[in-house]
C-alpha cells in the first residue's frame, strides 16, 4: 500500500446504507475471544488448502505433461534423427540409469541419450546454464559421445538484450553453425576473421558476450560430460 | 462518509480512481510485465481474477471475520487465489506463464487488491463489492494495456504481435527495457498532469468570465 | 542447484540486475521515500536485514517443508514475510524508537513490499542453495539501498530547482528512475 500524506484514498469510508453498523463489532462483545480468532484463521486456512489441493490435482498432470513434451522436443531438435531418449543421472561421479532410492531426480545432473529408429545411439544431450550479458542463459546441446562433435544446440532461456543479444536464438545463420557438426572445443571469433580452423564459430556483431557465453556453455558442458561418458554408459533395463 | 450508487462503484475504479495512474498502486507489475501487450493482458487477466474472487469471498464472509485478524485473512484469501491463478496459467497458457514468471506470484503483494478489500469489500454487500472489483480491474487493465501498447509499438514495432511498421522501422529498444517502463509511466502521468492543469485553467477561466 | 559463482550472484543482484531499477521490485518505498538521504539509508538497511531473514526462512521452508507441497509456496511465503516484518517492527520499536518513528508507515508496509516477497520467489525459481541465497539477499538489499539513496539525493537537490507544477511528484520521480535505470544498464556485461 502506498499511503502518502496528501492523499489517502484507501481510508475512504464507504457505508452501505442498508447496513449502517457493518463496520462495528456486535455491541455486546467487547473482546473477541482468542479461540475465535484462531478458529477463524484455522478454518480459512484449511478451506484454502483444500481448494488448492483440488485444483493442483487437476492441473499438475497437464503441467508435467507439457514440461516433458517440451524437453522431448528440445532433445529431438539438438539430436537430429533421434526418435527416443533415455535419462542418465550423474551420481557420485559416474553414470547411472536411476537415482538412488529416496533422492530427488532434480538433485542430480542429467544427460539424455538419444536413440534412432534402429536403436542405435546417436548422441547425448545436456542442458547447462551460465551467466550471459543480462542474466543466466540456458542452452541444451547435443553431441556425439565418442568424438565430442557437436550435433546441435537450442537456447532454452535467455534474457539477453532484445535486438542484439537475443540474436543467439533469432539469427538463423548463427544457430545453423552449431548444427554443422563442428569439432569441439569451439572458439567464438569475430565474424569474417576466421582461419577455417575446426570449431570456429562466428560471433554476432554487437553481441560478443552473448555469443561467447553460448560457446562457453557448450565447451564447459562437453568438458564435464565427455570423461564421464568415456567410462561407459550403463545398460538399459529391459 | 459518503454513500455511493452501484454504478459509481463501478465507474470510479476505471478512471477517477484508477489504481495505477491515480492511486499509484500495483506499480511493480505495471512496469515489469508491460513490455508487450500480450503480457500486459495476461497479467491483467490474472490480477482481475484474483481481485474479483477475493472481493466476492471476503464480502460474503465479512461478518464472520473478526476485526483483529482481518488483514491476515484477506492475505490468506488473496494468496489462495494467486496460487490458483498461477497453477491454471501454468497449465493452460504455459508460454505466457514463462514470460510473466515470478510476477504472477507477486500479485499477492499488489497493494491494490488488499486496498480494495480493506476499503470496500469488507464493508459492503457482495454484488457491490463485485462491481467495485470489476471496475478496478478494468481500470488496471486499461492502464497496463496503455503502457504495454506504448512500449511494444515503439520498442518492437508490433501491437499484439502484429507488425505495424515496415521493415525499415528502427525500434526504440529502450522501450522494452526496464528504463523504458519507468519513462513510459512517467510520461503518461505527466500527460495526465498537463490535461488536468488545462482542464482546471479552463474551468477557472470559465468561472471568471 | 545453480552454477553461478557467489560473486556473480552478489554483483548481479546489486548492480547488473538491480532489484529496483532493473527488476522493478521495491517500488513503493522507492517512490514514496522522503527526499532525505539519511532516511533512505536507514530504510535500505532495514530492508537488508529483513531480506536476509527472508532468504533464510525461504530456504528452510523450501528444503524441509515445501518439497512435498510446492503449491503451498505462495501462502507460506507471505505468512513468513508478514510475521518477519511484524517481528522486526517490534524489535526496532524496542531498541531504536527514534528510527521507528522516522520510518513511520514504511515499516509495516514492507509486508506488501514486492522486494521482500520477490526475493523469496526468485531464490526458489533459481534454485539457490543456503549460501547463494544469503549472498543474493545481501546483494539485492545493497542494490535497493543504492537505488533509494541515489533517488533521495537527487530529489534533495532537485527541491532547490524550479520544477513545473505538473511534473512535481510521481511523474518526475519516474523519469528520474528511468534515467537511473538507463545508467545502471552500463553495468551489464561486467560479469
Amino acid at each position: 500500500m502506498n499511503e502518502r500524506p496528501d492523499r489517502d484514498p484507501i481510508e475512504v469510508q464507504v457505508v452501505d446504507p442498508s447496513r449502517p453498523n457493518s463496520g462495528d463489532d456486535a455491541p455486546a462483545e467487547k473482546q473477541v475471544s482468542t479461540l475465535r480468532l484462531v478458529a477463524t484463521l484455522a478454518v480459512a486456512g484449511a478451506l484454502a488448502g483444500l481448494l488448492i489441493v483440488l485444483v493442483n490435482l487437476h492441473t499438475k498432470p497437464i503441467i508435467d505433461e507439457y514440461k516433458a513434451e517440451q524437453l522431448k522436443l528440445a532433445i529431438y531438435e539438438v539430436l537430429p534423427g533421434v526418435s527416443r531418449y533415455r535419462t542418465l543421472y550423474l551420481v557420485d561421479g559416474s553414470l547411472s540409469g536411476e537415482v538412488p532410492s529416496g533422492a530427488k531426480a532434480t538433485d542430480f545432473r542429467q544427460a539424455y541419450v538419444g536413440y534412432d529408429e534402429a536403436g542405435q545411439m546417436k548422441g547425448v544431450a545436456v542442458s547447462r546454464g551460465e551467466s550471459g550479458f543480462q542474466d543466466v542463459v540456458q542452452v541444451i546441446f547435443g553431441f556425439e559421445a565418442e568424438t565430442g562433435i557437436l550435433l546441435g544446440m537450442k537456447v532454452l532461456e535467455s534474457k539477453e538484450t532484445p535486438g542484439l543479444g537475443d540474436k543467439i536464438f533469432k539469427d538463423q545463420n548463427f544457430v545453423d553453425q552449431f548444427f554443422a557438426r563442428p569439432q569441439t572445443p569451439l572458439a567464438a571469433i569475430k565474424a569474417g576473421s576466421g582461419k577455417g580452423a575446426p570449431g570456429e564459430i562466428d560471433a554476432i556483431t554487437g553481441a560478443t558476450i552473448s555469443s561467447k557465453v553460448v560457446v562457453s556453455i557448450i565447451n564447459n558442458g562437453i568438458a564435464e560430460w565427455l570423461p564421464v561418458l568415456e567410462q561407459g554408459i550403463p545398460e538399459e533395463a529391459p | 462518509m459518503r454513500t455511493t450508487t452501484p454504478s459509481q462503484d463501478f465507474i470510479r475504479g476505471i478512471w477517477q480512481e484508477n489504481p495505477v495512474l491515480i492511486q499509484m498502486l500495483g506499480l511493480c507489475p505495471a512496469l515489469a510485465v508491460t513490455n508487450t501487450v500480450k503480457n500486459a493482458l495476461a497479467m491483467s487477466a490474472a490480477t482481475f481474477f484474483v481481485l474479483c474472487c477475493s472481493s466476492v469471498l471476503i464480502s460474503t464472509f465479512k461478518s464472520i471475520i473478526p476485526k483483529e485478524v482481518r488483514i491476515s485473512s484477506y492475505i490468506l484469501v488473496i494468496a489462495t487465489f494467486v496460487t490458483l491463478a498461477d497453477m491454471m496459467l501454468q497449465a493452460y497458457a504455459p508460454v505466457q506463464h514463462k514470460e510473466l514468471g515470478a510476477f504472477i506470484a507477486l500479485i499477492v503483494v499488489n497493494c491494490m487488491i488488499l486496498g480494495r478489500q480493506e476499503a470496500f469489500a469488507s464493508r459492503n454487500k457482495v454484488y457491490r463489492s463485485l462491481l467495485d472489483a470489476v471496475g478496478t480491474g478494468i481500470g488496471f487493465t486499461i492502464a497496463l494495456v496503455m503502457m504495454g501498447g506504448f512500449r511494444e509499438i515503439l520498442g518492437i514495432g508490433t501491437f499484439f504481435d502484429i507488425p505495424l511498421f515496415g521493415p525499415n522501422f528502427e525500434p526504440w529498444v529502450v522501450m522494452v527495457l526496464p528504463a523504458g517502463g519507468f519513462l513510459t509511466l512517467g510520461f503518461i502521468i505527466l500527460g495526465m498532469g498537463v490535461y488536468e492543469q488545462r482542464k482546471q485553467a479552463r474551468q477557472a477561466h470559465g468561472e471568471a468570465a | 542447484m545453480n552454477d553461478q559463482t557467489l560473486f556473480s550472484i552478489f554483483f548481479s543482484a546489486m548492480v547488473v540486475n538491480n532489484f529496483t531499477l532493473a527488476m522493478f521490485l521495491g517500488l513503493c518505498p522507492f517512490m514514496g521515500v522522503s527526499a532525505r538521504v539519511e532516511t533512505a539509508l536507514r530504510m535500505g538497511l532495514a530492508n537488508i536485514f529483513v531480506l536476509v531473514l527472508t532468504s533464510l526462512s525461504a530456504w528452510v521452508l523450501n528444503t524441509y517443508i515445501l518439497e512435498n507441497a510446492p503449491y503451498l509456496r505462495i501462502i507460506s511465503f507471505i505468512i513468513v514475510v508478514a510475521s518477519l516484518v511484524q517481528i522486526v517492527e517490534m524489535v526496532v520499536k524496542k531498541i531504536a524508537p527514534v528510527l521507528f518513528r522516522q520510518l513511520g508507515i514504511f515499516l509495516p508496509l514492507m509486508t506488501t513490499n514486492c522486494a521482500i516477497f520477490g526475493l523469496a520467489i526468485f531464490q526458489t525459481n533459481r534454485g539457490y542453495d543456503f549460501l547463494q541465497g544469503i549472498v543474493f539477499a545481501i546483494g539485492a538489499g545493497l542494490g535497493l539501498t543504492l537505488a533509494l539513496v541515489l533517488m533521495a539525493s537527487i530529489r534533495e537537490t532537485s527541491e532547490l530547482s524550479d520544477i513545473p507544477a505538473i511534473a512535481k511528484g510521481t511523474g518526475l520521480t519516474l523519469i528520474i528512475a528511468g534515467s537511473l535505470s538507463l545508467a545502471f544498464m552500463g553495468f551489464a556485461g561486467l560479469l
